[in-house]
This record gives structure tokens, C-alpha cells and sequence, in this order.
């Protein structure tokens, strides 16, 4: 009896979260669905869903207008390198806010925070200009230092985070075996916080990846990731919808694709000390 | 001194020759304009000529906008050729922002670029980017539609026509709209049309002593004439509705008539994308017999920014993607009817485009347009749908939203008026004229 | 003792054993080991510290110096010192209040959607199911688009009053399609922005649900508490500093939002936010002086809600 209900519970549970989910999947289902139609079926009435002549001729024509391997490659370099680099430099000092942490400490973090809150738009001009002096415009190295300007504060919050939830004892432990610093945070520290830090670096990856005033802005040929791919289809003569969700579809797929290989740590790691 | 003039020149020397000699990487910004798609698949043409290799920087509009103007003001120097247009050019000539193109070689042939294109990209008689297409614009209309509503367009209507037909035309339940007009905010977008619109009912945007004149009768006139015609002809939405959701619409055949720029017209013919392509009609812009014609005038141009290390290279590019030999190359791969648009004079006398069948309302549309004597009262300014002074573009961006506002009926027509008067009051003040 | 400590680390981490110094004898070593770790500790996050606070002041002092000045690049350039001219006009241009009003109710739609979906959307994927790492992956996928794309998509796929698939929902339904943009274009944006932030906090709530005791919740349904009351009174307190942390992080990131509102309404029907306002300042009429000082009102408002925000973080997340 009470076994039934359960399992009728957990129908139920099924039906609704499932209706939920695709709810909520459902615009990024469309696109994909709408990138394989042609124009006319795209704005079809009524709406097409599945029965329709699957064509990739918009993919064909996307790939030929603007070369999508650059693209790809400048936004893995920028967003991946942004995020490396940021990583490095909020280890330590996530570190040292853990295990050394002073009166100030929690003020300084909230410090950090509080310097994403400057509206980009503000400062556009006087970073432009910055970028012509240090002929950074349109470089790479230029975007991996602006993201991981902006994503850094995030960065050392997430691995203060797990830092702080390492026991003491074995630090303490350590030290009395006698480990340097160094060894501390390179063979006791880093391992044990490889999951936060795995986590950190996805969330960052997708931060990154997906920042759209910074990339446009600074870059021009060389430099340019998908969002400015994007920039060039969002709203083009005449009908659109199928190229536009071509092109959509292209510049999400990555990321989509590594979140969800990597959903597992994304969930278990996303915390922000949440829970204690 | 005299040394270091004679390095100065000796290096400048090396560096044309090292120019004409190698081949170059030039970066082009550009609009994702259809023509220019086009362009951009034809550039092997242009590298198979000179060598030089182009970098396209392809934008939307806005953001195109946005990127070429920081790159300008601030000398960033990351495009060797910027696609501007006639708003921009004589603003940023003025400022020596851009290499001069008044030693384009003969066979170039500037005298064919029709004078009004030419004058709008001049400052003082000297070209500042040479157009690569021109517009006006124009009424394209259905053509099925007209005759079932038991009217004929004649070629010069006048707006009480128009709006008469629009609402005639209108069958709401199966989703056919009499008239689609932009109401997308934006100096681009909804006052272009209206700018020029209201050139036509005698309103103007300053009087003599650049007095902002959003409080006269005639602004008045134009914008409730607009707002009554649109919610009774026009599509659902229409204040989000730019040329492109437009275009998109009239496409789809659900809209009886559409003014918009001239280019519109070979988008709407091509029965490839266009589902109505053997049955639009164009007609000059109407007027209120005031004399003036709402229809405006644009291009889309080529210039060089000062301080390019590659203006030999630019300078070629741009030869080459304005030239005749361009548009014949356009003409060849696609056909007459998708060759770039208002630009030369000897397009129009070409026989093979003759039978293009908007060609001839396109070069009236162009010839009738007159950016240096836009108005029926006279004006400190030059333009039609926008007039050329810096603060044009912030202050009619925000016009242009209390003008979609009250398109939307979230504010009365005087509502909008008067916000409009207050803030181009504010601004002209604070840009002290 | 210290050998058991240090070999549970050990097999903890799977780390090489640390070396053992020789020379020095145990208990100075970790005297001065303190000592060391603090310097060590602030040299260790000098390189951040010194980084952002560059990242902040360099633009910081250049945008002040602008907002003193008559800065218009189309008009020559720096046309000299203007005192507080730039301020006085921002504040009373007529664009200003809406747009303070704008932002708040942006951001306060947003952080409630999300935190009340986010609360219900996690207590439910915390339930047994089915498929539950498939759902998940569903209601995470949002979070993975760039704005740019979901305003795009949204814009044009959905809420397009024609072609629009909500209108053919509107219209199968027999009513007139809603002009999402236009008629309801705050809401509009709200729903965007909160479609791509939800997953996010349901993410972080679920994480501290799924860490709640359970004996807990089942002690109190034996006890015979309706599903409400014991949502109420055990998970509902769990869940405040997970709830506080979503609050916190989003509103960092609500507040500069732009993609959103450049891609769809372009500022119109009353959706420009202070962020947008400045923009327009800035690029579109090239007022340069007059866009910075709208840059420090920016920031002067953001500090006004993080000083806000903090106090009661600070309070929650004492560690």
C-alpha cells in the first residue's frame, strides 16, 4: 500500500518535473529544430515541429558567409585562458583568506565583489583608450586580461568558498610534519580542492564565453569570438529565422555540449558556500 | 628639423613603395546589409586583382554603429575601411577623420556617381567615401490588393490617397495590413520615416535659429496622421517593427503597401525569398501638395580612416567595390536586378537594366530627393531624414522612443510632442547653439 | 599522532608525502610558521588584490576626470573643465528617474522569479523521479546561452506579434496576440532575464536542499506536520543563505544588464535602465562627459544596493 504510493508519487513527480524541464529547454529546442528548416517553413502557419524537410543548407550558408573556426578558436582562447589565468592568480589568495584569515578579510572579499558593479558601458571610453596606448585592441591577450579582470572576483569567492570547508586539522597536520607553504597549498590544498576548483573553471568557462560587450567592443578581425559571429546575423535583410537559429545554434553548441558533459561537477560543485 | 622632415619623407617614400610593391591585409567594418553579403563573397575577385587580402568585420547596424564611431573618436585605428553613411561622412570629413578620395584615377570615372549621392558625401566639394549604394525611398505596393480594393496607384500619390487605400486594403482577419511604416525607435529606424514625412506636411526639426519646432501645428499633423493611419492599417506590433521586420512582413504578402527605402524593392521582386515577388507596384513617396515629397536620402559609403597605415590598399578596395566593372561582376553572377543600386548614373542608362522593374521609380525617387533644401520653410540644416549635426543621432534616438510610445498608445501624440520639444530644447542648449 | 594526521592527508589527497626538514627543531618551526603564513598569506593575495584595485581605480579616475569635463569627440574633443554641469544635467534630464525605477524593478523582478521558482523548481528535482539527471540537464541549458542569443531568440522566435510562436499559441486560443514588446515590455525583459537566470538559482538551491537532513523532515511528517508547514518551518530556514547567495550574486550581475534590452527594446516602452541610459549618453550622443557622469551615479547606486545587499549577507554568511 504504501509502496503504491510512492511509486504514484514519484509518477507524479516524473510527469511535473519533466513538463517543467522541457518547458524550459523548449526555446533552445526550437532553435535547433528552427536551424534545420528553410525560410519559408521557419515562419510557417501554423508552426512546423517536426515534420518538415530537414535541410543543413543554413549551416552551409552561415559557414560560408563567416568562417565559424575562427570564431570558435578566439572565444576557446579567450574564454579558457581567462579563466586559467584568473585561477592562478585566486588560488592564492582564495588561500590565504581561508586558512590566514584576518579581520579584514571578509571586507576585502566583498570588496572584490563590488568592483563588477561598474557598469561597463561607463567605461568604455577610457578603457578603449588605455587598449590604443597599450596596443592591446583586438588581441586576444587583450580579452583574456579584461575577463579575467572581471570574472577574478567571482573566482576567489568560489574557492574561498571551498577552501573554507577544508578541516584545519590536516593543514595543521602538515605543518607540523613540517611542509612548506608551497607543498601545502600544491599537494594537500589543491588536490583535496580539485572538485571547487573544477566547478570554478566551468562557471567561469560559461561566464566568459558568453560576455558580449567587452568581446564586441575591443575587437575587430583578429581577435573576434562568437559573439561578434552573432552580431553579424542578429538582424539581417529579409527573412531570418532559420540562418539566425543556424548561427544561434553554432555559437552555443559548445558551451551547451561541455555543460552537459560536465553537469555533474558543475551541480555538485555550484555552491558559493551555500551550505555549510 | 629639415633632418627629421627629410627621415619623415624618406620613410613615407619607403612605405608606399613597400605598399605598392607587397600585398596587404586590409580590415573592412560593414553592415549585414545583403549587398554587402554579397560583396564579401565576391572578394576573391578583388584579391585575385591586387593581391590584397580583406578581413571583414561584419556587424549589425546598431552595433556596426556603435564600433566604428568609439574606433574613430578615440583613433583606434582598427578598420582600414569603415562603412559609413550619409549621416556620418560630412560630420567626420569636417573633422579630418577621413583620407579624402579626390585623387581616384580617371578610368575610376567619380563624375558618374550621381550628384546627389556625391554631394551628400562631400564637405566642401571633396568626396570623403565613395557610395556603394544608393537609396531613396519609395511606396512598394500590392499590386493584387490595390485592384481588389477596386484602386489604382498613380505614380506621384498624394498621403490622403495612401492612407484612403491602406484602409481599403485592410482584411485584419486574414491577416493583410493596408500599410507597414516603421515604428521601431531609432534615428535610423521610425524617424528617418518620419523625419521625412513630416518634410512633406511642412514640419521641420529647427527654424532658422536652430529652434526645436516639435511644438508647431505641423508636427502635430504628421504624427497624429501616422498614428490614426497605423492603428487602422497596420500590422499588429508595429511600433517594434523596423525595415527588416518590414521587409519580413511584406515578404510574407502581409502588408498592402510599404514605404521604405528603395533597395527594399529588389528584395521584395526576388522570388526567392519573396512570396509576392510578381505582384508589387512602386510609386513615388506621397505628398500633401506642399511641395515636398517625403523621400529621403541615403548611402551607404566607403571611407577611409585617417591614419591608416594601408590607405593605398583601402583606396584600391574601394575602386574596385564601387567601380562599374563591380557592379557588372554582380550582374554576371546574379543578375541585373541584384547589382548594387544608386550609385553611378551610368546604371540607369545601362540598357540591360532598363528592364528592372523598380529601376526607374528608384532613379526618379533619387533625383527628387534634395538633402540641401529639405523642407517647405527654410532650414540651418542639411538632410532630409536627419539633419547633419552631431547631436542629430542622440537626440532623434530619443524622439524616436516617445514616437514609438505614442505609436503604441502608452502616450498621447501631444504627450510625445511635448517630450520631444523638451528634450531637443535640453540637448541643443547643452551642445550650446 | 602528527604521523597519523599527516598519512590520513596523505591517503587524502594523494599527494607525494611532504619532506621532512632536518636542521630545525619542531616547535620553532611552527612558531615561525605563523609568522611566515601571514606574510606569505598576504603576498599571496597581493597579486589579486593589486590587480582589481588597478581594474578599478585606473577607469575609475579617468571616468571622474571625464565627468568633470565638456568631453564631446564629435565636436573637437576635451572642451574644457564644466565643474559639476555634467551631474547637475544627468540627474535632471527627464530620462533619469524612470531609469533609476526601471533598473530596481528589473532587478527586483528578476531575483523574486528566480528565488520563488528557483525555490519550488529545486524542492521538486529533489523529489524521486525518473530521469532525474536528464531534467537537469533541461533546466540547466538556459544558463549555458549568451544573452545576446536568448534576447535574439526570444525576441524574434517567440514574442514576434506574427510570426511569433506565443502569438500562434494567442491566436489558436482566439485571442489577439499580445505585442509582448511593446505592451508589456518591462515583463518581457523580466521573463528573458529570468529564464536564463533561473537555472542558476535553482542550482544553488538545490545543492543546499539536497544537503538538508532528512531524518529531519521525516521526524516532523511522523510527528504528522502538513507538507506545507514543514516546507515552512525546517527548509525554508535551511534554504536563507543559499537564497541569500543567489540574491547576492545575481544582483552583481542583474545590474549591468544590456545584451537584453539593446537586442529587443532598445531602451523604448520604458525598459532603459540606468546602464542603458548611460549607453545612450556615451555612444549614441558621443557625450562623453555627461555618459561618465551617469557612470558614477551608476556606481554610487550599485554601492547603495551592495552596502544594502552585504549587510545582510555579512550577517548570514559569518562563517
Amino acid at each position: 500500500m504504501a509502496r503504491a504510493i510512492t511509486s504514484q508519487r514519484k509518477a507524479l513527480n516524473t510527469a511535473l518535473a519533466w513538463g517543467v524541464g522541457l518547458l524550459i529547454f523548449f526555446p533552445i529546442l526550437w532553435t535547433i529544430l528552427t536551424s534545420f528548416k528553410t525560410e519559408a517553413q521557419a515562419i510557417s502557419d501554423p508552426p512546423v515541429f517536426l515534420f518538415f524537410d530537414w535541410t543543413l543548407e543554413n549551416y552551409s550558408v552561415v559557414q560560408q558567409r563567416s568562417d565559424y573556426g575562427r570564431f570558435l578558436w578566439n572565444s576557446i582562447i579567450i574564454a579558457g585562458g581567462s579563466t586559467i589565468l584568473g585561477i592562478i592568480i585566486a588560488v592564492p589568495a582564495a588561500w590565504s583568506m581561508a586558512f590566514v584569515p584576518s579581520k579584514r578579510t571578509k571586507d576585502i572579499l566583498l570588496w572584490m565583489l563590488s568592483t563588477k558593479m561598474l557598469p561597463a558601458v561607463g567605461v568604455l571610453y577610457p578603457i578603449y583608450l588605455i587598449f590604443i596606448k597599450l596596443g592591446l585592441l583586438d588581441t586576444k591577450t587583450g580579452l583574456v586580461i579584461v575577463l579575467m579582470l572581471i570574472n577574478l572576483p567571482i573566482i576567489v569567492w568560489m574557492l574561498y568558498t571551498y577552501f573554507k570547508e577544508i578541516p584545519g586539522e590536516i593543514l595543521e597536520a602538515a605543518r607540523m610534519d613540517g611542509a612548506t607553504l608551497r607543498e601545502e597549498v600544491l599537494y594537500i590544498l589543491t588536490p583535496m580542492a580539485i572538485p571547487g576548483i573544477a566547478s570554478t573553471l566551468l562557471l567561469n568557462v560559461i561566464l566568459a564565453w558568453n560576455e558580449a560587450f567587452w568581446t564586441l567592443n575591443l575587437t575587430a578581425a583578429k581577435a573576434a569570438p562568437l559573439t561578434a559571429f552573432i552580431a553579424s546575423y542578429s538582424s539581417p535583410e529579409g527573412l531570418f529565422y532559420a540562418k539566425l537559429s543556424a548561427a544561434s545554434t553554432m555559437a552555443i553548441a559548445p558551451i551547451l555540449i561541455l555543460g552537459w558533459f560536465s553537469q555533474k561537477q558543475l551541480v555538485s560543485g555550484l555552491t558559493f558556500g551555500a551550505v555549510k | 628639423m629639415f633632418a627629421k622632415y627629410a627621415l619623415g619623407a624618406a620613410t613615407a617614400i619607403s612605405l608606399i613603395a613597400a605598399g605598392s610593391a607587397s600585398a596587404e591585409t586590409i580590415t573592412i567594418a560593414t553592415v549585414n546589409n545583403g549587398d554587402m553579403i554579397r560583396m564579401q563573397g565576391l572578394t576573391d575577385d578583388f584579391t585575385t586583382k591586387t593581391g590584397h587580402v580583406v578581413e571583414w568585420v561584419t556587424l549589425e547596424e546598431n552595433v556596426l554603429r556603435q564600433r566604428v564611431t568609439t574606433d574613430i573618436t578615440t583613433k583606434g585605428g582598427q578598420f582600414d575601411i569603415m562603412t559609413i553613411g550619409m549621416y556620418e561622412t560630412p560630420i567626420w570629413g569636417r573633422n579630418g577623420w577621413l583620407v579624402p578620395l579626390d585623387d581616384l584615377p580617371a578610368e575610376y570615372d567619380a563624375d558618374d556617381i550621381l550628384p546627389a549621392m556625391r554631394g551628400g558625401l562631400s564637405v566642401d566639394g571633396t568626396l570623403y567615401a565613395a557610395p556603394f549604394y544608393g537609396e531613396s525611398s519609395m511606396i512598394m505596393y500590392r499590386t493584387d490588393l490595390m485592384e481588389k480594393a477596386g484602386l489604382e496607384m498613380p505614380d506621384a500619390p498624394t498621403w490622403e490617397f495612401v492612407a484612403g487605400a491602406a484602409r481599403a486594403m485592410t482584411d485584419k482577419d486574414n491577416g493583410i495590413y493596408g500599410i507597414c511604416l516603421r515604428g521601431k525607435a531609432g534615428w535610423g529606424e521610425n524617424m528617418a520615416f518620419l523625419t521625412a514625412t513630416a518634410n512633406a506636411f511642412g514640419a521641420r526639426w529647427f527654424d532658422e535659429n536652430w529652434q526645436a519646432q516639435f511644438d508647431q501645428p505641423e508636427w502635430k499633423e504628421t504624427l497624429e496622421f501616422y498614428v490614426n493611419l497605423m492603428n487602422d492599417a497596420g500590422p499588429p506590433g508595429a511600433s517594434n517593427n523596423g525595415f527588416n521586420e518590414n521587409l519580413s512582413l511584406f515578404q510574407q504578402g502581409k502588408c498592402g503597401m510599404w514605404i521604405d527605402a528603395t533597395v527594399a524593392a529588389s528584395f521584395v521582386t526576388n522570388p526567392d525569398d519573396s512570396t509576392v515577388a510578381n505582384k508589387v507596384g512602386f510609386a513615388l513617396a506621397p505628398d500633401t501638395g506642399k511641395g515636398k515629397r517625403g523621400n529621403w536620402l541615403w548611402a551607404w559609403a566607403l571611407g577611409i580612416p585617417a591614419g591608416t597605415q594601408k590607405t593605398d590598399a583601402a583606396k584600391e578596395f574601394i575602386q574596385w567595390a564601387t567601380s562599374k566593372e563591380y557592379i557588372e561582376l554582380v550582374a554576371a553572377k546574379e543578375g541585373w536586378a541584384n547589382v548594387p543600386p544608386g550609385a553611378r548614373t551610368s546604371l540607369y542608362e545601362d540598357p540591360n537594366y532598363k528592364d528592372v522593374p523598380f529601376a526607374r521609380m528608384t532613379l526618379e525617387s533619387i533625383l527628387s530627393a534634395d538633402p540641401t533644401n529639405p523642407t517647405v520653410d527654410p532650414v540651418p540644416y542639411v538632410g532630409i531624414q536627419f539633419a547633419a549635426i552631431p547631436e542629430f543621432a542622440g537626440i532623434a534616438g530619443q524622439v524616436g522612443q516617445e514616437f514609438a510610445a505614442a505609436l503604441a498608445g502608452q502616450q498621447s501624440v501631444d504627450e510625445a510632442l511635448a517630450k520631444a520639444q523638451a528634450l531637443t530644447t535640453d540637448e541643443m542648449e547643452a551642445a550650446g547653439y | 599522532m602528527a604521523t597519523q594526521h599527516s598519512q590520513s592527508a596523505d591517503r587524502l589527497t594523494m599527494a607525494p608525502p611532504a619532506p621532512k626538514p632536518e636542521s630545525q627543531p619542531a616547535a620553532a618551526d611552527h612558531q615561525s610558521g605563523t609568522k611566515h603564513a601571514r606574510t606569505a598569506a598576504r603576498l599571496m593575495m597581493a597579486p589579486a588584490v593589486i590587480l582589481l584595485l588597478g581594474w578599478m581605480l585606473v577607469p575609475l579616475t579617468m571616468t571622474l576626470y571625464f565627468s568633470f569635463k565638456k568631453f564631446l569627440p564629435l565636436r573637437g574633443g576635451d572642451l574644457g573643465w564644466v565643474g559639476f554641469d555634467n551631474y547637475v544635467r544627468f540627474v535632471s534630464s527627464s530620462a533619469f528617474w524612470p531609469s533609476v525605477q526601471a533598473t530596481l524593478v528589473i532587478v527586483g523582478g528578476v531575483l523574486a522569479i528566480t528565488v520563488v521558482l528557483g525555490v519550488l523548481l529545486a524542492t521538486l528535482l529533489n523529489q524521486p523521479m525518473w530521469g532525474r539527471g536528464v531534467v537537469r540537464i533541461l533546466v540547466i541549458a538556459p544558463f549555458f546561452v549568451m544573452p545576446t542569443v536568448s534576447a535574439l531568440v526570444w525576441k524574434n522566435m517567440f514574442m514576434d506579434p506574427v510570426n511569433g510562436l506565443l502569438a500562434h499559441v494567442w491566436r489558436a486560443f482566439g485571442a489577439e496576440p499580445l505585442v509582448w514588446l511593446t505592451e508589456a515590455s518591462t515583463q518581457s525583459i523580466i521573463l528573458i532575464v529570468s529564464w536564463q537566470w533561473l537555472p542558476f538559482a535553482t542550482l544553488i538551491l538545490l545543492t543546499a536542499i539536497q544537503s538538508l537532513d532528512s531524518e529531519q523532515l521525516e521526524a516532523a511528517e511522523m510527528d504528522g506536520a502538513p507538507p506545507v508547514k514543514r516546507f515552512a518551518y525546517i527548509t525554508l530556514p535551511h534554504l536563507s543563505r543559499a537564497i541569500t547567495v543567489v540574491l547576492l550574486i545575481q544582483t552583481i550581475f542583474l545590474l549591468s544588464i544590456f545584451a537584453e534590452i539593446f537586442v529587443t527594446t532598445q531602451g523604448a516602452f520604458g525598459t532603459k535602465t540606468l546602464t542603458y541610459l548611460i549607453f545612450q549618453r556615451v555612444l549614441e550622443s558621443q557625450n562623453i562627459g555627461l555618459g561618465s557622469a551617469g557612470g558614477v551615479y551608476a556606481i554610487i547606486l550599485a554601492n547603495i544596493v551592495a552596502i544594502f545587499l552585504m549587510r545582510i549577507v555579512g550577517k548570514n554568511l559569518d562563517a
